[in-house]
């Protein structure tokens, strides 16, 4: 079915800034406080109350724009929105209209894993910066009694960003949505929490169709109540096919039908219709008297961007042009976070080897964090000892085959190499002690000795087997080695 | 640009205002001057003039970002119409 339409998706991002307290009073903006223990005048709209723009939060914004490539104009101001809602105590958001802080930005996105797109750069409209509402509260239960209304989040500051509508498919959009969020926690500027309500996503999405009478575009809808990433996927999924059959059905085109704004339901996995909003031209967007305009010289952009240290994109290319890493290697890395990328560098960087740390850290540290659902902040073997690891097996120290083991016990008792090593029983074997050991099993082997004569190498495989049995410190690889050595000889 | 009746019902309707039908004739009549006068400054050539965004000359007034007391809550709740002593109470909002 989805040869016959194009999905058409751009999606509006709000994020929390991480600021202290919110961005037009100094009212906290911490989560999870008693209802209203956190307003002041300025936030629920008392007459006579001026706000005045927290600092930090502009900052956080400009840098969230300089990252997403965004232009910068030399100058911005603030408007109000105008609508009527009990979580909206002043009767207007504090906005921006038409001269947004940032706009032309992008995102590029991947799949990496599955190969479901190409790469491809996503236009970012515009990200500006803006206050949040209030909290209701429905009393689900009996349904008719009065809605609570918290003001405590009225007021944290917002970021905006908008994406253009060139997301294709519902893979694409969380593709977007994963790298955006990277890219935020990369930079410090939000916890991303979409629990917490810090990342919150609607998606505005149509079908382009190819009929005989040419293209055609059904109308924009607008779904919003989307609680994770997963949901954003599905309500994609589902409103491009609930399109499609709508238009089969009445073939209502884009225009012949005023935006619609649909909620997600993810129990019942369905989007439906909510009361359609004012047209934005209703808005009726002033300049806000009570707030002055920002401006910015490009010299203090391009502070902003020389202080953004290294971004995720440019992190990927890095680890696998600089460090060898594949591309997917170095993806998944990245994709983990900063605070795992700064634990793979510190290894990596200790035990100078790239690959065998990606190793390593991909296969197992991934492993055993899933499994004990913990962070890498929490893990049990630090990066140095990781490091140790690594270079107590690459000194034969620790023989390979043994090195998962130490690495196991490393994680369960939070002890260092040396000390697994030890409890392990491992001791070096040298080589006399080795080369002594395989002639002992050659000489009582002798079928052993003419299968490998004849050419079937594989069958030193079982002597390795008695090899370990009599001494469990002895390193195959090697072992393999003189045992066909010493049948070379014979 | 002339004001009509239907306009002024509209923005009423939008800043939630009820007005009887001669308060609708007076608005239309009083708005409608008040468009004409802006009509009238609109003939002055500005080609030559920045458009101004902000009356007041100031920029970049910014505060520290540092955590100030809020109002007690009962305080905040003090002049609210209905309240359980937690929060708002509103009646039911229609689907959110
Ligand atoms: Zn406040």
């Amino acid at each position: 079915m989805s040869d016959s339409y194009k999905t058409i998706i751009g999606l509006e991002v709000h994020v929390q800034l991480a600021t202290n307290s919110k961005l037009f009073c100094r009212c906290s903006t911490q989560f999870g406080a008693e209802p209203n223990t956190q307003t002041c005048p300025v936030c629920i709209g008392m007459p006579g109350s001026l706000p005045v723009m927290n600092r930090t939060a502009y900052q956080l914004a400009l840098k969230t724009a300089v990252a997403i490539n965004c232009e910068i104009p030399a100058f911005t101001k603030w408007d109000r929105k105008q609508y009527f809602y009990p979580d909206l105590p002043k009767g207007y958001q504090i906005s921006q209209f038409d001269l947004p802080m940032s706009a032309n930005g992008y995102l590029e996105i991947s799949d990496e894993k599955e190969g479901r797109f190409e790469p491809k750069r996503i236009g970012i409209t515009r990200a500006h910066l803006e206050d949040d509402a209030g909290k209701s509260i429905h009393d689900e239960v009996h349904g008719k009694a009065d809605s609570q209304i918290d003001l405590n989040r009225t007021g944290t500051p917002l970021l905006e960003i908008v994406s253009e509508p060139d997301l294709r498919s519902s893979a694409e959009a969380r593709a977007y949505l994963e790298e955006l969020k990277l890219l935020l926690e990369y930079i410090g500027v939000s916890d991303c929490n979409m629990q917490e309500g810090s990342l919150r996503c609607d998606a505005n999405v149509n079908l382009h169709l190819e009929t005989e009478n040419g293209k055609v575009a059904t109308p924009i809808v607008e779904i919003k109540n989307m609680n994770s990433f997963r949901a954003v996927e599905r309500a994609i999924d589902y409103e491009a096919e609930r399109q499609y059959r709508v238009w089969q059905e009445t073939g209502q085109r884009i225009g012949e039908a005023p935006k619609q704004t649909r909620g997600w339901d993810d129990a019942s996995g369905k989007t439906l219709p909510q009361r359609s909003k004012e047209e934005s031209s209703d808005y009726r967007y002033f300049p806000d008297p009570d707030l002055v305009p920002v401006l910015s010289t490009p010299e203090q952009v391009a502070e902003v961007r020389a202080a953004l240290g290294e971004l995720p994109a440019s992190c990927r290319s890095r680890l696998s042009a600089d460090h060898g890493l594949s591309p997917y290697d170095a993806n998944v890395l990245v994709n983990q976070g900063r605070a795992l990328l700064d634990y793979f560098f510190t290894t990596a960087k200790t035990c100078n080897d790239f690959k065998t740390t990606c190793n390593w850290v991909t296969q197992h540290v991934l492993r055993i964090l899933k499994e004990q659902e913990t962070t890498i902040e929490e893990f049990a073997v630090s990066a140095l000892q990781l490091a140790e690891l690594i270079t107590a097996t690459a000194d034969g120290q620790l023989p390979k085959s043994r090195s998962k083991d130490a690495f196991e016990m490393m994680c369960a008792e939070k002890i260092d190499v040396a000390t697994a090593i030890d409890r392990l029983g491992i001791e070096q074997v040298d080589e006399s002690a080795l080369v002594a050991l395989c002639q002992e099993l050659l000489a009582t082997n002798p079928k052993i000795v003419a299968d490998v004569q004849a050419g079937k190498q594989q069958a030193v495989g079982s002597l390795i087997g008695q090899a370990k049995k009599k001494n469990p410190n002895v390193d195959p690889g090697r072992f393999r080695e003189l045992c066909l050595e010493l049948v070379a000889k014979m | 640009m002339a004001i009509t009746r239907a306009d002024v019902e509209k923005v009423a309707r939008l800043a939630r205002l009820r007005l009887s039908e001669d308060e609708l004739t007076s608005l239309t009549n009083e708005l409608s001057q008040i468009v004409t006068y802006v009509d009238q400054l609109a003939e002055v050539d500005t080609d030559a003039v920045e458009p101004m965004t902000h009356a007041i000359e100031l920029h970049n007034v910014f505060a520290d970002d540092v955590v100030r007391p809020s109002l007690p809550r009962e305080q905040a709740l003090a002049n609210a119409p209905s309240h359980n002593d937690q929060a708002y109470l509103v009646p039911p909002v229609l689907g959110d």
